[in-house]
């Protein structure tokens, strides 16, 4: 009975809390109450402490705050007999277990060597990765957003052998699974066992391997906080919110590994006050009625060919996977896998071989669905280490195709080819580039299941814009070279249709409102001259999603009336955005930044913001973790910009945003750009030099500064007025 | 003596009484048969001197009064003036409250203080009164004279009926019921049902729910209310129960009646150094507070002192010859204590002006010298230790866990952070608890003694239905020790065992004395509020029962949780059976009216069918009398989840 569950969380909390406190004492003695106190790059503080209680902690004398409120908390130990109520007192214990880590956590912040590798992926040296940073919460998040990402699964404790811990991560990644992995048991953790079978893990992966201790779970709960905090607009402190999001919208489970004891039953309770049931491959005990999860709190003993789907169940969550008949394993998860030089069967295409990707649309009567062929030698007949080259030619056919969607069904091929456990593949068109590892090849992957895997993912997510699909692999170079100039030929044809497309030459703009499961209020409004500001919709992309899903998050949207025609304002399109935002935002400028501009979600790739003493603006990246001269990180930045509400001067965007036309047109378009960080700037440079050239301004890409030459706002004014910037001679802002 | 009561405690100092000759309400029962059947089931009425009248309810005459008041006239008249008199008697009470919160807030220095200022912030939000940046005596005061003026009132609407559910409150405007003020509802039941005023028992009834509603939702919600800011909101703690608890070597004494106003200021000077000094030179080893009826219940709840046993047991608890002093005040006080003590060293000491016992001490308890006063008594009842003489305390006594007010419930159903009534209702809905049943009210020496309770609440949570009580009822179900956690796996259904277990609470929940049903009221609405089932009280899976009622007070409740909407059932017998007419009313087209109608039945086996049957057809129309299939979550479905 759940007493047991009870009794051995509240003693663990207590344990818990009194290392926190003997460690937090060693540590102000050691170092100073003023030491600082920081996971890096975030904007979200300690974010448990932030999100649950609004604290915002920095020094180790702000986590004896903390501390008060986790021995606050601290319940008494149930009787055993004529016992109080205990389920209430347990959470409380849960929670006072997540603050009692937090400190212990950032207390590791402090020491030198850090015992984290600060890097999205881990190395052979270092394999814990401590909390995530929040370039990796953003590019994340979008996963979670759109439903790539179902939820995670934080795994505690360590597998009976190291086959059953691969394959449960495997089938967790099969099901789009993150995989968060804390807490070794007696020095054993799932994280070593799947390294000491070479599993590639890190955020690419979706395997995290957060930390060795027990307190590493609180990275968890606070990535889950972080994503009610960034994405669905919660304010700091207001837990209830935070948790209830977390409980509807973050379908996350703990997977209890081995023997649990007190201090990790305290974790599966603070877990359950997220809604994160915990479902163990040992006995201990069970909590069933529902309530504060969706379903069960607590299942057990579940064996550990059933836990992944178990678990599953119990969260409430539906997954639906399309089968893909490869021998290796298939999920998004594996999607940013590699495979090193060293590892490698064979390499397709690439720098030194010919190939290329392409999809057209036929006639029905000119396809067979489901036919795979294979021009040239099969896997079997290379030599292992050799580089062929490589093509894929699809050819669909269905009464809804349009060419227009030919290019969106193409670009996917990256994504569908790298799902396969052990295939690399970058690049798209005539840029290609694959290898395949000598597992896979071991494990009887060939070039025709390329074929396989992409009859089996378009018809999947596309099925309903085509009938038919057939599939051309051609690995001899005669072919390749054959067909290359057919397929550059289309690519150019394209790209001039691409460029041609204006916002003035359409009626209707698509809505996205994917993003609305995390932030309820935002709209996105997609143009052919703004693409969504997370960069992977476009215009088209909506056309064709609306296309697959005509009652799904995308929409077309009617122009009507013109209201504003610079500042890109028309009167259905409010009227939508008043609606869909639910009756939050009553105007909608399309190319302004200070004016009524567009929301975000949180999933922006670029931030700008007005710096007032510039008369400009500066753009940031979300891979940028310095400080920008705004005098904010990109993780405050995002803090100000995201969760569907308009501030003025703050705007996210895509990267491919800012070469367009309509680039904040309302205030002079990019020719306000003062700043940009460096990165950016060197990667959009064709199209800086462009804009310079339209606007016919000399030199223009050398008048933005970056972080090399600027870091202040002050210095920025220095440097632009110094290269005499376009943007010190434009109207005002304000 | 097994017919008189089940309790071993009480079967024996009964037994032994009978012995020695004593009266006590068992032998005075007996003495009053046969009773008048006229009376028992409506059909006296005396509300002029041109009668007595009775109806012959057999059909032959008399079947008029001599005004020609019919057999449905005289009952409604009859059963609406024991409204009256029960809402009458819950709001004076409250109306005590509100005067003593007037004091903590204005006088710091009277004993009296502020105790729950959260509460008093829900409270005074509750009222409309601001909050934000005022000193808790501020806050205070207006919420009293703000609950003052509900009693005076002559116009508008007493302001705790908003805390109904909306369609609950729509319908009683619409009914034209909303009680305007607690008094006024009072004084015109009875000028209403005066000789020759209402003639329609119809008429007469919506009256009667007003009264009640004012009752419910005005002076028992204010008492409640007041109570917990002055006193602390109840959280559960543990308890003993039944006679046993009285001490051989301590002081004994015992507190008996409603107002803790009272209570409070004898458990501060029971626990005063001073005087627990004095009782050790007496030779008593300390001194030993306990409580009879529901100021036992108060004090259990908020200080988990030992209740030595419900209403029937006050001449009981005298004759174990171990009680220093029984100290009373207002309601459910037998006129027969004197004589019982007479045969004892008990001191009898009553504290109330408006309830004064002929051979009794007096110590006329006002707010002002309260504690004072209290350590006078205390005194009184130590000076008194040296002259006890044989004891004869039963051994029988029991553990319990008490405390289950509406923030408590809240809390225990999730914590801190996630305290909320979901998880109840999901398990509701789930059928893991098939529904709620609050059972109350007093005991009745005309049927066997505990009994009813016990059978009726063994039968409910057996069929996983989970049990909410208060007064002597609860005092009843807590020495036969289901009001230990342990009993849900001893007692209750798989399904409610598991939520049991599941949160660590017993399957019966005592939520207070008989003034805290309005605890009750306030749960239901929060259910409703919560989702799920339905939106109004009446759609939920709930029922209400007093079994061994015998007070005024009782037909009160019964008839605002009925106006509230709940079904309502009570034992023993109803003083309406004279009527076809009016039990059709009362019993059927209550039903489409208020959504909740009364029954009444002795058998508790049927009692529990019946509350089963009707909480299966709530489930029915809420189609959730089967189970579902799990829901599973995409993407979509998850986007129109609340968050």
């Amino acid at each position: 009975m759940s007493k047991l569950i009870a009794t051995r969380a509240i003693r663990g909390a207590h344990k818990l809390v009194a290392r926190a406190e003997k460690e937090l004492k060693q540590a102000i003695e050691e170092k100073g109450p003023q030491t600082k106190v920081e996971f890096p790059n975030t904007g979200y503080y300690l974010p448990i402490s932030y999100g649950m209680l609004g604290l915002n902690i920095e020094t180790l004398a702000g986590l004896k705050e903390l501390l008060g409120q986790a021995k606050k908390l601290l319940p008494p130990i149930p009787e055993n007999k004529l016992w109080l109520p205990y389920l209430g007192h347990t959470l409380d214990a849960g929670m006072a277990t997540l603050f009692a880590d937090e400190i212990i956590e950032a207390i590791k912040y402090t020491q030198k060597p850090l015992p984290y590798l600060p890097e999205p992926n881990p190395s052979n040296e270092h394999l814990w990765l401590g909390a995530a940073n929040d370039v990796i919460l953003r590019e994340r998040g979008i996963e979670f957003v759109d439903g790539t990402a179902p939820g995670f699964a934080a795994c505690v404790g360590y597998c009976p052998s190291n086959d059953i811990a691969v394959r449960i991560a495997r089938e967790l990644q099969e099901k789009n699974l993150y995989v968060f992995i804390s807490a070794s048991t007696d020095g054993k953790s799932m994280a070593q066992q799947l390294q000491e079978e070479g599993v590639q893990m890190g955020w690419e992966t979706r395997l995290v391997p957060y930390g060795n201790d027990v307190t590493a779970t609180v990275h968890s709960l606070g990535f889950a906080t972080r994503v009610a905090l960034s994405f669905g607009g919660v304010q700091p402190g207001d837990y209830e919110r935070v948790l209830r999001y977390n409980k509807n919208r973050v379908f996350a489970f703990v997977l209890a590994l081995g023997p649990v004891d007190d201090e990790k039953h305290a974790q599966a309770a603070g877990a359950i006050n997220f809604g994160f049931p915990t479902i163990a491959d040992t006995d201990i005990d069970q909590i069933l009625p529902t309530g504060i999860c969706t379903y069960e709190h607590v299942v057990s003993p579940v064996p550990h060919e059933k836990i992944v789907s178990k678990a599953i169940e119990v969260r409430g969550l539906k997954i639906t996977v399309t089968k893909v008949p490869v021998p290796v394993s298939y999920g998004p998860a594996f999607q940013g896998e590699r495979v090193r030089k060293d590892e490698m069967y064979v390499e397709l295409a690439g720098q030194t071989k010919p190939g290329f990707e392409y999809l057209t649309t036929k006639e029905l009567d000119e396809v067979e669905d489901g036919k795979i062929e294979v021009i040239g030698p099969e896997i079997d007949e290379v030599e292992e280490g050799s580089t062929i080259p490589f093509a894929i030619w699809i050819e669909v056919a269905g009464r809804e195709m349009q060419p227009d969607f030919e290019p969106i069904l193409e670009r996917q091929i990256h994504d569908f080819i790298n799902g396969a456990n052990g295939i690399f593949h970058l690049g798209q068109r005539d840029i290609n580039w694959l290898r395949i590892g000598k597992e896979a090849k071991q494990k009887g992957f060939k070039f025709k299941h390329f074929g396989s895997i992409l009859h089996a993912k378009l018809h999947g997510e596309y099925g309903k814009i085509f009938d038919k699909v057939q599939i051309r692999i051609y690995t001899r170079e005669k072919e390749v070279l054959d067909l290359i100039d057919t397929a550059r030929k289309v690519y150019q044809q394209r790209d001039a249709r691409l460029a041609d497309m204006t916002d003035e030459a359409v009626d209707m703009f698509y809505s996205c409102t994917l993003c609305q499961s995390f932030a309820p209020n935002h709209v996105c409004i997609i143009t052919p001259e703004r693409s969504g500001l997370c960069g992977a919709y476009n215009w088209l992309d909506g056309k064709a999603a609306h296309r697959i899903n005509p009652t799904g998050p995308n929409q077309p949207v009617n122009k009507g009336k013109v209201i504003d025609e610079l500042k890109g304002q028309w009167h259905d399109i409010n009227e939508f955005v008043h609606h869909q935002s639910h009756k939050t935002l009553e105007f909608f400028n399309a190319y302004s930044i200070i004016e009524h501009p567009m929301t975000s979600c949180g999933c922006f790739e670029c931030i700008s913001c007005v710096l007032p003493s510039t008369n400009g603006i500066m753009t940031v990246y979300r891979d940028f973790t310095e400080m920008t001269p705004s005098g904010m990180k990109f993780s405050t930045l995002a803090g100000n910009v995201g969760g569907g509400v308009q501030t003025p001067g703050f705007i996210g965007h895509s990267k491919q945003y800012i070469g367009s036309n309509k680039f904040i047109r309302a205030e002079g378009g990019a020719k306000r750009i003062v700043w940009m960080n460096k990165d950016l700037k060197e990667e959009l440079e064709p199209l800086i030099r462009k804009i310079g050239e339209q606007e016919g301004l000399e030199g223009f890409f050398d008048m933005i500064a970056d972080e090399t030459v600027a870091t202040t706002e002050e210095e920025v004014l220095a440097y632009i007025t110094q290269k005499n910037h376009p943007a010190l001679s434009l109207p005002p802002l304000f | 003596m097994k017919e008189k009561s089940i309790d071993p405690a009480v079967q024996h100092l009964v037994e032994k009484n009978a012995q020695q000759g004593l009266d006590t309400v068992w032998s005075r029962s007996d003495s009053q048969k046969p009773r008048c059947g006229y009376g028992e089931q409506g059909l006296c009425c005396q509300l002029c001197y041109m009668g007595p009248c009775r109806i012959n309810p057999r059909g032959k005459s008399p079947q008029k009064g001599v005004c020609g008041a019919s057999a449905e006239v005289i009952v409604a008249r009859n059963f609406a003036r024991m409204i009256a008199g029960g809402a009458a008697a819950h709001s004076d009470h409250g109306r005590e409250v509100a005067k003593i919160l007037l004091l903590a807030a204005k006088a710091p220095d009277s004993g009296y203080a502020i105790k729950d200022v959260n509460k008093l912030q829900k409270v005074a939000t509750a009222l409309g009164i601001e909050v934000k940046d005022r000193k808790k005596e501020d806050i205070a005061a207006e919420v009293a004279e703000r609950a003052l003026e509900n009693f005076g009132q002559q116009e508008g609407e007493v302001q705790f009926t908003r805390l109904a559910p909306p369609t609950r409150q729509a319908l009683w405007q619409e009914l034209n019921i909303v009680p305007r003020g607690i008094d006024r509802e009072i004084v015109e039941m009875m000028h209403r049902t005066a000789m020759g005023v209402d003639q329609d028992h119809r008429n007469i009834m919506l009256q009667g729910a007003r009264t009640a509603l004012a009752d419910g939702w005005g002076g028992s919600m204010i008492a409640t209310e007041l109570q917990d800011i002055l006193f602390g909101t109840p959280s559960p703690l543990r308890g003993q129960v039944n006679l046993g608890v009285l001490s051989k070597d301590k002081v004994n004494i015992v507190v008996h009646g409603h107002e803790p106003v009272l209570s409070e200021m004898l458990v501060l000077a029971s626990q005063d150094k001073e005087l627990l000094k004095m009782a050790k030179s007496q030779g008593a080893k300390g001194i030993n507070l306990a409580g009879i009826c529901c100021t036992a219940n108060e004090i259990l709840l908020r200080h988990g002192l030992p209740i030595a046993g419900n209403v029937l047991q006050q001449e009981l608890a005298i004759s174990t010859g171990a009680v220093e002093a029984m100290i009373v005040d207002v309601q459910c006080i037998m006129p027969s204590l004197p004589e019982i003590s007479k045969c004892y060293h008990t001191k009898l000491i009553t504290t109330s002006s408006k309830a004064k016992i002929e051979n009794a001490k007096n110590y006329e308890f006002s707010e002002k010298n309260s504690l004072q006063t209290a350590k006078d008594i205390v005194r009184e009842a130590i000076m008194n230790f040296s002259r006890r003489e044989k004891v004869d305390i039963p051994p029988e006594k029991m553990d319990l866990v008490a405390g289950f007010s509406h923030e408590a419930i809240i809390y225990m159903l999730g914590g801190a952070f996630r305290g909320s009534y979901v998880p109840l209702n999901d398990n509701v809905i789930n059928g893991r608890i098939k529904g709620v049943a609050g059972v109350v009210g007093c005991c009745n020496p005309k049927v066997t003694h505990d009994q009813c309770h016990v059978n009726l609440v063994e039968e409910l949570i057996a069929n996983n239905i989970l049990v909410v009580q208060t007064g002597c009822s609860a005092i009843a179900c807590a020495k036969a020790g289901f009001l230990v956690p342990e009993s849900a796996e001893k007692h209750a259904g798989q399904g409610l065992a598991e939520v049991c277990q599941a949160v660590g609470i017993p399957p019966v929940l005592h939520s207070g004395s008989c003034v805290d049903n309005s605890r009750i009221l306030i749960a239901l609405s929060e259910m409703v509020k919560i989702g799920g089932l339905g939106n109004d009280i009446s759609e939920l899976p709930v029922a209400g029962a007093a079994p061994e009622w015998m007070s005024e007070k009782a037909i009160a409740i019964g008839q605002y949780f009925v106006a509230s909407g709940v079904f309502t059932i009570f034992g023993v017998g109803l003083p309406v059976s004279g009527s076809e007419k009016f039990c059709q009313h009362i019993f059927k087209e209550f039903e489409d009216i208020f959504g909740g109608m009364w029954a009444a039945e002795p058998d508790p086996g049927k009692m529990a069918s019946r509350i089963i049957d009707h909480i299966d057809k709530k489930r029915e129309k809420l189609g959730i009398h089967k189970a579902k299939k799990r829901v599973l979550y995409d993407m979509a479905m998850r986007r129109e989840l609340d968050t």
